[in-house]
Formats: structure tokens, sequence, C-alpha cells
């Protein structure tokens, strides 16, 4: 595949997607792009939606209108051998690193390489302990996922999802759980594959301040929308009330606590009547 | 008047959630023959699958094999013997092994040891978005773990059904000719006699495989189509072992009415 016509300057874009669960309506109408080479975050509250945006621009969900655009194709036209073909250039880093639970570190990381490759058994050996090497992890290739920390397993999952060299890696909160060193260590990590890996990142997190330092534009999704978008430095200076509460981690703002209901005195009231 | 129009509207969803799943379990199956051929190509993950479920069987299907021998021995023994017929006490082992407690019996244990086993690490991997992450990968799940894990169990049954009526006949033995003191020669020799090789053993085969495939294609199917919480494999393996149960007892009906009407 040749990825050289000047539409694909934008790695991905998504246009007007929309998207919902059964009757339940979580995307209307985001708008994004990620050129190539840049780290976007977006960010958003829980259950805003962000996993569900992962998931349709790698395919595993489609947009139920607008457009999904990943390298030049338009995701709904590919049929599943192309999808594939597709997917084989992208990493994902899932939430809870999804490990399988039933190889080694080692094999984990060797899995996409035999799947996708005829490499002989050496030179995927010696692929296997450069990934493993670029998150720190080369002695640990004989470990059960069952006994590394959650930050290492983390990293085993990034050292497996940049495998094939992808041109697109996805990150679904990749600092959730971790503490504060090993934090630092991701966010350069995902700084520096991105950068040697010339290629796109999108990154899902609640962490504001360590992506705030990793990545070249961020978005803020809320309900169902693109609430703010900007660089780094504009989110910063910005005087967007919702921005505003993310970056200060505000309680009440415009993103609110509470998951809708009816009002607390109403509900206790209707249960003993 | 309002609770007539819930309930045909229950009814209604109800019917709709089992055509979904209907089409689900179709589709599911149309993908997994696609994808047999990958798995075929790499037969060490089927041989994998055939250790795990089959070979890891072998301690129950063995030990069990040799005690419904050994009852059948004692209680045939016990029957015919009123009739003057102790002799055929060998004929009665076979024949109830091979047509019906071997296949039956060793399929029931099949589905409670390895169906299960099949649904929770299956339903595991779902929960834990190991699927997920793998179709990311650009990998079917279903060409990867599904395929061998359904053709290991395909494989292991008839086997497994054919250790079981062997050990059977020797538990009948052991009762029969050790201890109670049934004729050696007469045991054999009738037994020998009055078994056919196509009317009862391939008929005994063959029911072995048509119970392999569907407790492997239940397991299999329950874990993919499982609620991915805990609650949900739980409730997937629970599904797996009842249903497997009634589709062997329900199945050897229909498969027994046809094979033995003469
Ligand atoms: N498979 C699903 N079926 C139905 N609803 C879902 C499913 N997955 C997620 N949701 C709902 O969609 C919303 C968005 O989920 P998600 O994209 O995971 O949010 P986030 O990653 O931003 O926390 C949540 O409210 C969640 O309850
Ligand atoms: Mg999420």
């Amino acid at each position: 595949m040749s990825f050289k016509h000047p539409l694909d300057e934008c790695f991905v874009r998504l246009k007007d997607v929309h998207f919902a669960y059964g009757e339940r309506s979580i995307l209307q109408g985001i708008d994004l792009s990620v050129r190539r080479g840049q780290v976007v975050a977006i960010m958003g509250g829980s259950g805003s939606g962000k996993t569900t945006l992962l998931r349709l621009i790698g395919g595993q969900l489609r947009a139920s209108q607008g457009e999904v655009r990943v390298a030049g194709s338009e995701l709904s036209r590919l049929g599943r051998n192309d999808m594939y073909a597709l997917r084989r250039r992208m990493g994902m880093l899932f939430q809870f690193g999804a490990l399988f639970t039933d190889m080694s570190v080692f094999d984990n990381v060797a899995f996409p390489l035999r799947e996708h490759t005829d490499l002989p058994p050496e030179v995927i050996r010696d692929l296997v302990l450069m990934k493993l090497d670029a998150v720190g992890l080369r002695g640990a290739g004989k470990l059960m996922p069952s006994e590394l920390s959650g930050g290492m397993a983390r990293r085993v999952a990034l050292a497996r999802a940049v495998a094939l060299d992808p041109m697109l890696i996805m990150y679904d909160e990749p600092f959730a759980g971790l503490d504060p060193i090993s934090l630092g260590v991701v966010g350069q990590l995902i700084r520096r594959l991105n950068d040697a890996l010339g290629a796109s990142s999108i990154l899902v997190t609640h962490d504001v301040h360590e992506s705030l330092a990793i990545v070249d534009y961020v978005y803020f999704v809320s309900d169902g929308r693109i609430a703010a978008e900007g660089t780094p430095d504009e989110i910063r200076a910005s005087r967007d009330p919702f921005v505003h509460q993310f970056v200060h981690a505000e309680i009440d703002g415009p993103v609110p606590f509470h998951y809708p209901a009816e009002p607390i005195g109403q509900a206790l009231l209707g249960s003993s009547g | 008047m309002e609770h007539a129009i819930s309930f045909v509207r229950r009814l209604g969803a109800s019917l709709v959630d089992s055509v979904w799943r209907l089409g689900f379990a179709a589709r599911f199956m149309m993908l997994l023959l696609i994808y047999s051929g990958q798995s075929f190509r790499r037969v060490h993950l089927t041989i994998r699958e055939i250790y795990f479920s089959g070979v890891l069987s072998l301690l129950i299907i063995v030990v069990s094999g040799l005690f419904v021998g050994m009852v059948l021995g004692l209680q045939g023994y016990e029957t015919l013997q009123r009739f003057g017929s102790g002799d055929a006490l060998g004929v009665l082992v076979a024949l109830s092994l091979t047509r019906e407690l071997g296949p039956v019996v060793a399929g029931l244990l099949f589905a409670s040891r390895a169906g299960s086993a099949v649904t929770a690490e299956i339903g595991l991997m779902k929960v834990t978005e190991q699927l997920k992450a793998m179709d990311m990968m650009a990998v079917s799940p279903i060409a990867r773990v599904v395929a061998p894990r359904f053709w290991g169990g395909v494989i292991s049954m008839p086997f497994l059904a054919a250790i079981f009526s062997t050990m059977g006949v020797l538990g009948g033995w052991l009762i029969g000719v050790v201890f109670i003191g049934v004729d050696a020669g007469a045991f054999w020799s009738q037994m020998q006699a009055a078994v056919d090789f196509r009317y009862d053993i391939l008929n005994g085969v063959i029911k072995s495989v048509v119970f392999g495939i569907a407790v492997s294609l239940i397991a299999v199917f329950e874990g993919y189509d499982c609620t991915p919480t805990a609650e949900g494999v739980s409730r997937a393996i629970t599904r797996t072992v009842v249903s497997s149960a009634l589709a062997i007892l329900a199945l050897d009906f229909v498969l027994t009415s046809f094979m033995f009407r003469g």
C-alpha cells in the first residue's frame, strides 16, 4: 500500500460521526483529524464514549452516520480482508492490556509477528527483544502475564502493539492506575515510539497534565460531541468553562458528576409510596 | 388489558431475542467452518486442544468406565442368572456399552469436564478483551481460538467413548469372570459372536462423533457468546453443561430410533 496522496496528510479523519448502542445514542456528530506524526489526545469524562471512538477508528464498530477515514480508506467500504490488511498497520493498547494470559511475555510480543510474517525464529527473537528493550523489559520475556505488575503489563502490551511497526497507534487510558513514576515512563514512551516509527498516535486519557506534556493536539469529548479542541498551549490558556473544569479538576461545572436521574427527593419519596 | 399488552410485548421481545441469537449462532457456525481450513494448516493448535480436552479427560473416563462396567457386571449377572443364562453376561455388557453407555456417558462426562473448561476459557478471554485485542491485531479469534478448540473436542470424543467402552468391558469381566466365576471362554466367545462390527460398534462410533460435534459446538458458542462479566461466564458454563446433556440425550434417542429399529 502507498499512502502518498495529499489527502492522506490527515491519517485519521472523522466527519460528523454518529454512533448508538441500540437505542442509546453515544456520539452525535464528531469531527476530528489526526495528521501523520502527531500525537493527539482525546479527553472526556468516563462514559463519554472515548473507547467507543477508538473502536470506531479501529473498525470494530461501524458509525451509523458520517464517515471514518483511516489511511485514506473509508472504513464502511472496506470488506473483511481489507479491514484486516489495514489493521496490520494499526496497534491498539487496550484499557487493561488484554495480554494473552496463556502465553509468556515473549510469546505475547511475538504473536503478531508469528501470525503475519514468515520470518525465521531467530529474526522474530531479535525483533521481540528489541521491542521489549524499547519498553525496558528485555529481561522479562519468560514471565507470564499473571506475574507482572500493572505498569509492566501495560508496557508489554505496548511492545506488542508496536511489534509490526504500525502507522497508527491507539492507546486506551494508558495512564490509568499507574504510580507517578510509571506514569511518566509510559508517557515518554508513547512520544518516543511515535517519533521513532514516524507514526500517528491517539491517546484516550483522563490525565490532563501528563498528556498535555507529550501531545500535539487535544480534543475534549462531551455529550457525544467535540466540546473543545486545541494545542496544549491553547488548552492551558483556555477560558472555556468546560476546559477549565477539566484542566483544574473541579467537581462542579459543565461536566456533571451525576448520571442523569430524577431529583433525589422525588426518587426517595417514590420508593416509599 | 395493560397486563395483556405488556405480556404480548415481552413475548415479542423474547421472540426477537431468540431469532437474533439464532442468526448469530448460524453466522458463528458459518465462520467456524470457513476458518477451520486455516486452523488445520496450523495443526499444532488443534493438537494442543486435543491434549487439553482429550488427554486431560482420560482419567475420569477410565475410572468411570471401569465402575460402570462393574455395575453392569453385577446387575447383569443377577438378572441373567434368573433365566439361567449367566454365560451371556459378556454380550450384555459389551452391547450396552458400545451401543449406548459408551457414547452417552462419555459424552456427558466430556461435556462437564472439557466442554465447561472450553466455555470458561473462551469466556474469560472475552471478559479480559483478549478476543477484541486479537481481532484488532488482524487475527480472527474464530480461526485462532474457537476452531482449534472445536476440532480438538470433535476428534477427542470418539476415542474417549471407545476407551470408556473398553474399560467398561474390562470392569464387567473383572466382576463377572474374576469375582463371580462366569466361565471366561463363554464370556468372551459369546461376546465375539454377538457383537457385530457394523451394526453395533460402527453405530456407536457414529453416535460418539455426533455427540462430540454437539458438545464442542455448544461449548465454543456459549463461551464466545457469553455476557462479558464474571456472572456471564458462570452462566455460560452452566448452560454448556445443561444444554450438552439435553442435546446428548435427545440426539441419542433420535439416532437410536434410526439405527436399532430392527
Ligand atoms: N457494548 C456496549 N453495549 C451497550 N452500551 C455500551 C457498550 N459499551 C459501552 N457502552 C456505553 O457507552 C457509553 C460510552 O462507553 P465508552 O466508550 O466505553 O466510554 P469511555 O471509554 O469514555 O469511558 C457508556 O455509557 C457505556 O455504558
Ligand atoms: Mg473507556
